[in-house]
């Protein structure tokens, strides 16, 4: 028991007497709107006040504890983050390689602490520059990478010894996580010493964002390929970020953005030791998360902490980890694109630094902060200077960074903090239920339910029972208009260029060989990682490696459930 | 003989994944009584116009994120027209910039929604402009 029975008592008498008083008030003077509609974004029900008998079954040791220990409520690091604030990484990508790593050194020269690579649509989904399926694309939503010489021009300068670099990359992440491993060893670094992410989360795509190449059960076991590959060779990489983003960016509530991440990673324990037979312990500690930080901010901090306690919960008791780094969830955010707006695009800033102040009360290890012009077009240099100086401010001005976990023992946050961990259980038990999240994603479970959320949510904002400023409350009749970064055309022009110019020099025989070799691995259910280094060493681009899978596993539509 | 059913189609073409905007209103499209084909994402204007024209719809809805409408909305227009199906409509929706609706007007997109355009007004602009071809 949380409290001592005479509190609880007394608790219940002068809840009554404030229950009398509200009572009395509300009949003279009704609250502002009905009580259902004083709720969460998500559309969780928020009550009026919170008190001890809301957290009264708590049990201290069990569900709250301290940080670094189990459950990890407060926290994995035990210094919180005086010994080190959240890493400030900004995901950028634009144009070519070249353009990309000037804006890569201009971060790192103005405080970022890591960098994130944002890839054009072509290249997310395994096709070259040229190919008819990605023309009007190149460099639009992040940076063209055709080949290695690409990959090297977006490097160029990066200690990569020293500087860690996360890459959202899916459906080809062996491919471009190849080409890193190859940059590396070019650079004389050996692959032990290197450390970052890929994206690699194939169960959300399928889920949300939809980048999709081959169908789900080989794209899960190339996922498997790279995290044994990492757990032999390259131990400081996260070969997995287990992303609730695009789930909730796709319209899910923050239980459903929590309940389906943290399945999803389920999921990939469980392949892991079936398909790999590798020990838990030996590649729990590098799996990593990502979550999106929303508008709604007791929410999102409720749902960060409930996220580490249900993750510690799973990986001790339903995995059978030992080692408590298998128990942490480590994760990085992103603030919320789609509560950004582009009526009165200022307004964003605000929006974007309050979701970065819960993700950082939450406990993130690493932060990405959204440009107040990312709703229009890709940032610029200005807009993302403001961006990374938000997560500046907050970290070295607010003092919110002094003491861990600030918000714990709030009976609201606690309590919702409850709600939201016994909400995610119930989806991860009907998951269950149904076979795993394959099996959930094949019946398209997880996509209808967040298509309802989406369109329940956009009802709402049309009826003006949630509220976005600027666009359904305070709209304003003249639109201020703001600099835009384009793309010119000539980005794909002189990208294709480059990829016939490395076309014509390389050795077009030993390609051929090299995806002969990985065509004949993935038949034979071998890792792919050590034939992809090879192919993208002898200047294999994406697309032809991609085509390798695409051949051999198949290739997966979008059924286009609504 | 009452008038027959709208029929609609809502298509993303190129390789964007952004979908919520797309499946957001195929399902509205869906409540307000119009007949809806949903392409799922990634169709090529090729695809998307043959899809229309077998379909036998009257609207083409394109939805894009990526900021390859400029390409792709044109393109599908074009398909049609090529294919003998000028009298598909086509309006599209996405992020697009200001500047470029007129371009896309030109082109034959007749109408561009962008975000803050309710639902409503969606559904109320296709009832006032768009009639069940003969």
């Amino acid at each position: 028991m949380y409290f001592a029975a005479e509190v609880l008592e007394k608790s219940s008498v002068l809840r009554q007497k404030w229950e009398d008083e509200v009572r009395r008030v509300i009949a003279k003077n009704p609250d502002q709107k009905p009580d259902h509609l004083w709720s969460t974004v998500s559309d969780l029900k928020i009550k009026r006040l919170y008190g001890p008998e809301d957290i009264k079954d708590m049990d201290f040791e069990r569900d709250i504890g301290y940080p670094g220990q189990f459950p990890f409520l407060r926290g994995n690091q035990v210094t919180g983050y005086r010994g080190k604030y959240w890493t400030f990484r900004m995901f950028s990508g634009m144009g070519d390689a070249k353009t990309t790593n000037a804006r890569w050194h201009l971060l790192l020269k103005e405080g970022q602490t890591g960098l994130s690579t944002a890839f054009d649509f072509p290249t997310l989904m395994g096709y070259d520059t040229d190919s008819p399926k990605a023309r009007g694309e190149c460099g639009k939503c992040g940076v063209a990478i055709d080949t290695l010489e690409d990959f090297l021009t977006l490097v160029d300068g990066i200690p990569l010894d020293r500087v860690t670099t996360s890459m959202t990359i899916n459906p080809p992440a062996t491919a471009l996580w190849a080409m890193y491993c190859a940059a590396a060893d070019l650079k004389g670094i050996p692959l032990t010493k290197i450390g970052g992410t890929i994206q690699n989360d194939m169960l959300k795509e399928f889920i949300a964002q939809k980048t999709l190449m081959c169908p789900p059960e080989p794209s899960v076991k190339l996922i498997s390929d790279t995290v044994e590959f990492g757990t032999k060779y390259v131990p400081k990489w996260n070969t997995i970020s287990i992303s609730g983003y695009h789930i909730r960016e796709a319209g899910s509530t923050a239980v459903q953005e929590l309940a389906f991440t943290l399945r999803d990673g389920m999921e990939y324990v469980e392949d892991v030791i079936r398909r790999k037979g590798l020990d838990v312990d030996s590649f729990a500690p590098r799996l990593s998360f990502f979550f999106n930080s929303h508008i709604d901010f007791f929410e999102e901090i409720a749902k960060m902490r409930a996220a580490r306690r249900i993750w510690a919960k799973a990986m001790r008791d339903r995995y059978k980890a030992k080692d408590p780094r298998s128990w942490w969830m480590r994760f990085h955010t992103q603030t919320a694109g789609c509560s950004l707006t582009a009526q009165q695009p200022y307004n964003n800033v605000i929006r974007t630094a309050t979701e970065a102040l819960a993700a950082v009360l939450g406990g993130t290890q690493s932060l990405h902060t959204n440009s107040l012009d990312e709703v229009l077009c890709l940032p610029s240099d200005h807009a993302v200077q403001i961006a990374l100086r938000t997560q500046q401010i907050i970290a070295e001005e607010t003092g919110v960074a002094n003491t861990i976990d600030p918000l714990a023992g709030s009976y609201f946050v606690e309590a919702l903090t409850n709600e939201m961990e016994e909400k995610a259980w119930e989806y991860i038990h009907k998951i269950d239920e149904m076979g795993g999240m394959i099996a959930a994603i094949e019946k398209g479970f997880p996509q209808l339910e967040i298509a309802d959320a989406a369109y329940k949510f956009q009802r709402q904002i049309d009826a003006g029972e949630k509220i976005m400023i600027g666009v359904n409350k305070y709209v304003s009749e003249v639109q201020e208009p703001i600099p835009l970064v384009e793309i010119d055309d000539r980005v794909e022009i002189e990208q294709i260029e480059r990829l016939n110019a490395v076309r014509r020099k390389r050795d077009n025989k030993a390609v051929k060989r090299c995806l002969e070799d990985l065509k004949n691995a993935c038949k034979k259910g071998e890792n792919v990682m050590p034939y992809c280094i090879e192919a993208v060493k002898n200047l294999a681009s994406v697309q032809e490696i991609c085509d390798v899978y695409r051949e051999v596993y198949g290739e997966y539509r979008d059924p286009g459930l609504y | 003989m009452a008038e027959r059913k709208l029929r609609v189609m809502v298509a993303k073409p190129g390789l964007d994944g952004h979908d919520r905007g797309a499946r957001v209103l195929a399902r509205c499209f869906r409540d307000a009584g119009f007949e809806v084909i949903y392409t799922g994402c990634h169709q090529t204007p090729e695809q998307i116009a043959a899809a229309a024209i077998q379909e036998d719809v009257d609207l083409v809805g394109l939805s894009c994120l990526s900021g390859a409408h400029r390409y792709l909305f044109p393109a599908v227009k074009k398909q049609l027209v090529e294919r003998g199906a000028d009298d598909i409509m086509v309006i599209g929706g996405g992020i697009i910039p200001d500047q470029d609706f007129q371009y896309l007007y030109d082109n034959g997109i007749k109408a561009i929604f962008t975000p803050g355009a309710t639902l409503d007004s969606i559904v109320e602009w296709i009832n006032n402009n768009v009639k069940p071809r003969e």
